[in-house]
């Protein structure tokens, strides 16, 4: 019994995942706000099956957004890139974090002159 | 006077947030892929439409001072409608060629729309599972790419070439 | 007729507004406590008004009276009665009716329930929130008049969309709106708190109850449009962090932040400024959310039929809203003094604001950054799942401790630590975590965290809950449920998520396909005609090979003709262990059929968890109110 339960099939990484989760970060550029995964149009279709070749041919899933990036631009993936455009993006909100913690550590400190 | 600043700043951080907001409003939601205009084209080799040995690539271009790549598919409606602009294209310009590529289509059905509309195209390549118009850029047909013989893309027509697209399309090759 | 008929009672309501705020100014010059009747008389008139024009939207719903543009635009003769009357709100101009009816509603149920507190107080509240009211009517006659008549008066209308003809579509605006707008009448008493210097725990006892409403409204419309999208969109997902959504979002993490602000405001008599700029800064989010929505700034899913127009006069309204709300927090901005201890249910409360902040803000600069980008640089990049997922699942850990922990504390002065109790619990959910990675499939170290934390969560409320039984401490309940319910949240999202199958695969008629335990066999393929579309119905056996189980699937590709649209509809199969999704759509030119097949576990548990969470807040109100009485 837990042989069997250990082998589940989720342990086992194979091109099928790997292929859901890149379709899952790119943007059907026809549809209203869909993934490619989730959507059915034409292109979204045309997309998965150039994935699903170049996953094949052994590239991995950052070749395979640059590639994508290159030829219908940034828009196309969900995860916005760490560059110095995008700097503001991923800094402000841990920034906005460690500020708040230094609003309430002065708060706290308050007490003692009191 | 530490509060002044605060408020200060809250307020001229607020009214660029409220300005950047209203310009926003102006900004068409639609995106294209317009702007990758200026790009080189990457490597490619298209395979004709008719016979699966003869290729066209990349060295190809500098056969001619600018090329037209064309999508189309004999199931396109708005690309029946351009075609025309095509033929002209290829009778009154020297400078450009044509070539197209069948979008997902059936060899027989492009053969009759080109029999039925004219062939303008140099060479026709086909495109049965769309991985060639990924090559280019391309999301939907008929989408049009003129390239120089640098291998430089000049512009991109989205959607079917209209007159003044036409138009365009001569001063830019002249 | 209608037409005028609904003009006529929108300008009436104007009118009464108008007035209510000139006798309020005048009254507010007399000195005693109680407001004059006349002033009681006018908001009574002024409501029934409003829902007499929102009644007679929907007859003409229901009657199907084209002459009314935005019926004609919107509906349909061949419409099932209720979205008939469900399409009334389910488009621009209606739920901008809608919208005022409950700004009006509220006003006037402040005005009747808060007679025990001051005549200034309750009398400025008035005042502004009928200036939200005049505000938001000139928005409606002005760009977005419902009742606009149309002539000649066409024999059918075009609003046929068959995505808005549903169950949870109906109710999820409604819903939603009263959380959204609900938050306006503790807005319109935060500026009358600052105005007339009603401050304090009086203060913070006047907006509770309304701050617990909107709240418990927002969460349910929240979640019911999640349940809309997991059965409706297609894609077997109930959150896209899509902007649409995202805007309904921000709302809520302030309401909840203020829901527990204003607790510490009312015991301890501090943090007043803060309180008022919660209330200030919650409906300021709610307008800008229906700016997003509405101005077709925002590319997504859920947009309305967007105006430019509309969006400008929105976005001058917001801006006017920020700079006098804040003009006017400034001018009477008083520095209390804050004192709070560490390990107080006071700190708790804090840092539970700190981190309501901080999602806030997160979610906040998702949607607006493409937007600055795009005006600044010209570029246009997208912001998605994996961002929101990156930066808060993180903090989502510690979070989940503190709620835990949190309302152990008590007021002003920490007593002592039960740090046997705390180790004693750490572990077991240490040990269940590990049970469950060894015994289901592993998943990464942050996940492990999430499972712990969301696990000791869920132990640590058992817990609270045997003792509270024990002593009979009744006030705790509603607590300990909402947090209860918020870590089995996390726990079955988080099962959900890493235990999923999902496949994407295609087959023609007859075929079969084996994959992880199933076999699925494309059965039948059928055409059925209905009412008012064609559908494609697929018959699929899915055979569970590990258990033997058997189950029948019918995903359907429907037709519909007015106007002309195709939708998938998903065959779902809810069980209590999981549901199994399963869609079908065709692609052209081929005779293969594309399907999705997804083994999402433990599914239902989520909505019930969701649900939990609302019982909670509810159960509080309740509760109150009868202690009240």
């Amino acid at each position: 019994m837990i042989y069997f339960l250990l082998y589940s099939p989720m342990l086992i990484a194979d091109n099928k995942s790997n292929l859901l989760e890149i379709t899952k970060n790119l943007r059907c550029l026809v549809c209203q706000g869909q993934s490619i995964a989730d959507s059915n149009s034409d292109f979204a279709l045309t997309i998965k099956l150039v994935v699903e070749d170049q996953l094949k041919s052994g590239k991995n899933k950052n070749e395979i957004y640059k590639f994508l990036i290159s030829k219908y631009g940034e828009w196309i993936v969900y995860k916005p890139s760490f560059s110095k455009d995008n700097f503001f993006l991923w800094l402000l909100p841990y920034g906005i974090f460690l500020f708040g913690g230094m609003i309430i550590f002065v708060i706290l400190k308050k007490k003692k002159h009191s | 006077m530490k509060i002044n600043i605060i408020r200060i700043s809250v307020f001229i951080f607020l009214i660029f947030f409220i300005i950047i907001m209203f310009v926003g409003l102006t900004k068409n939601n639609n995106y294209n892929t317009k702007n990758l205009v200026g790009n080189e084209i990457s490597e490619f080799q298209l395979i004709s439409l008719n016979n699966n040995e003869t290729f066209f690539e990349n060295n190809d271009l500098i056969n001619s001072q600018f090329t037209l790549i064309n999508f189309f598919a004999s199931w396109c409606s708005p690309c029946r409608l351009e075609h025309k602009y095509l033929i002209k294209l290829k009778e009154e310009n020297k400078k450009i060629k044509i070539v197209g590529i069948n979008f997902k289509d059936k060899k027989d059905n492009a053969l009759s729309f080109l029999k039925e509309l004219g062939n303008p195209y140099e060479f026709i390549a086909k495109d049965s599972d769309g991985s060639v118009s990924v090559l280019f850029g391309v999301y939907g047909i008929p989408e049009s790419i003129l390239i120089n013989n640098e291998q430089k893309i000049i512009k991109k027509f989205i959607g079917p070439i209209n007159q003044s697209h036409y138009k365009e399309l001569v001063q830019i090759i002249n | 007729m209608l037409s005028n008929f609904g003009i006529s009672s929108l300008l009436l309501t104007l009118t009464l507004s108008l007035m209510i705020i000139y006798y309020s100014f005048l009254d507010l010059r007399i000195s005693n406590q109680t407001i004059r009747k006349k002033i009681y008389k006018l908001s009574l008139f002024q409501i029934t008004l409003t829902i007499l024009s929102l009644i007679t939207l929907v007859v003409a719903y229901i009657n199907s009276d084209f002459s009314l543009t935005n019926v004609y635009e919107n509906s349909h003769t061949a419409k099932p009665l209720f979205y008939k009357i469900s399409g009334a709100w389910g488009n621009h101009e209606g739920s901008l009716l809608l919208w005022i009816t409950i700004l009006v509603l509220f006003s006037f149920l402040f005005l009747i329930y808060n007679s025990n507190h001051e005549k200034q107080y309750r009398l400025y509240t008035l005042i502004f929130q009928n200036f939200l009211i005049v505000g938001f009517l000139f928005f409606l006659l002005l760009t977005s008049n419902p009742f606009n008549s149309l002539f000649p008066i066409p024999t059918e209308g075009l609003g046929l969309n068959p995505i808005l003809q549903d169950p949870a579509l109906a109710i999820h605006p409604p819903l939603l709106y009263v959380g959204f707008v609900g938050c306006s009448i503790y807005f319109s008493a935060a500026m009358a708190s600052l105005v007339s210097g009603y401050e304090g725990k009086l203060f913070a006892k006047s907006i509770k109850t309304w701050v617990r409403i909107s709240w418990c409204f927002q969460t349910l419309g929240i979640i019911v449009g999640s349940i809309w999208a997991y059965y409706e969109l297609g894609w077997g997902g109930f959150w896209f962090w899509d902007p649409v959504e995202n805007a309904s979002l921000l709302p809520w993490f302030a309401i909840s932040a203020l829901m527990h602000s204003v607790i510490v405001l009312e015991k301890r008599d501090t943090l007043y400024s803060w309180v008022i700029l919660l209330c200030l800064l919650t409906f300021t989010l709610s307008v800008m959310g229906t700016f997003l929505v509405r101005s077709g700034i925002l590319n997504s899913v859920h947009t309305f039929a967007s105006d430019p127009t509309r969006g400008t006069y929105i976005l001058s309204f917001l801006s006017l809203m920020i700079f006098s709300s804040l003009i006017i927090f400034y001018k009477n901005y008083k520095k209390n003094f804050v004192q709070i201890n560490l390990q107080s249910k006071e700190f708790y409360i804090l840092v539970n604001n700190w981190f309501m902040v901080f999602f806030l803000f997160t979610v906040f600069i998702g949607i607006i950054y493409p937007i600055f980008l795009d005006v600044i640089t010209q570029a246009k990049i997208s912001v998605g799942p994996p961002f929101y997922n990156i930066i808060i699942i993180p903090l989502v850990v510690p979070f989940l401790f503190l709620m835990a922990i949190g309302p152990q504390s008590k007021w002003i002065k920490h007593r002592h630590t039960n740090l046997y109790k705390f180790l004693l619990l750490f572990l077991a959910s240490i040990v269940i975590n590990f049970l469950i990675y060894f015994i289901f499939g592993s998943y990464s170290l942050l996940s492990n965290l999430i499972f712990i934390s969301s696990i000791f969560l869920i132990i640590h409320s058992a817990i609270d809950t045997y003792q509270l039984v024990k002593k009979k401490v009744k006030f705790e309940y509603p607590r300990i449920i909402s947090h209860l319910g918020f870590g089995l949240l996390v726990f079955f999202i988080g099962i959900n998520h890493h235990y999923s199958i999902e496949k994407d695969f295609n087959l023609k008629l007859g075929e079969n396909k084996k994959f992880d335990k199933y076999e699925i066999y494309f059965e039948t393929l059928n055409m059925e005609q209905h009412n008012n579309y064609k559908a494609i119905v697929g018959s699929f056996k899915l055979i569970n090979i590990k258990n033997n189980s058997i189950d029948f699937l019918n995903p359907e590709i429907r037709i519909y003709s007015n106007p002309e649209t195709l939708t998938y509809e998903a065959s779902i199969e809810t069980k209590l262990t999981k549901d199994i999704y399963l869609t079908m759509s065709n692609i052209t030119r081929s005779e293969y059929y594309n399907i999705k097949f997804q083994d999402k576990p433990f599914m239902i548990w989520i909505w019930i968890s969701a649900l939990i969470i609302v019982l909670g807040g509810s159960s509080r109100i309740l509760g109150n109110k009868k202690n009240e009485n």
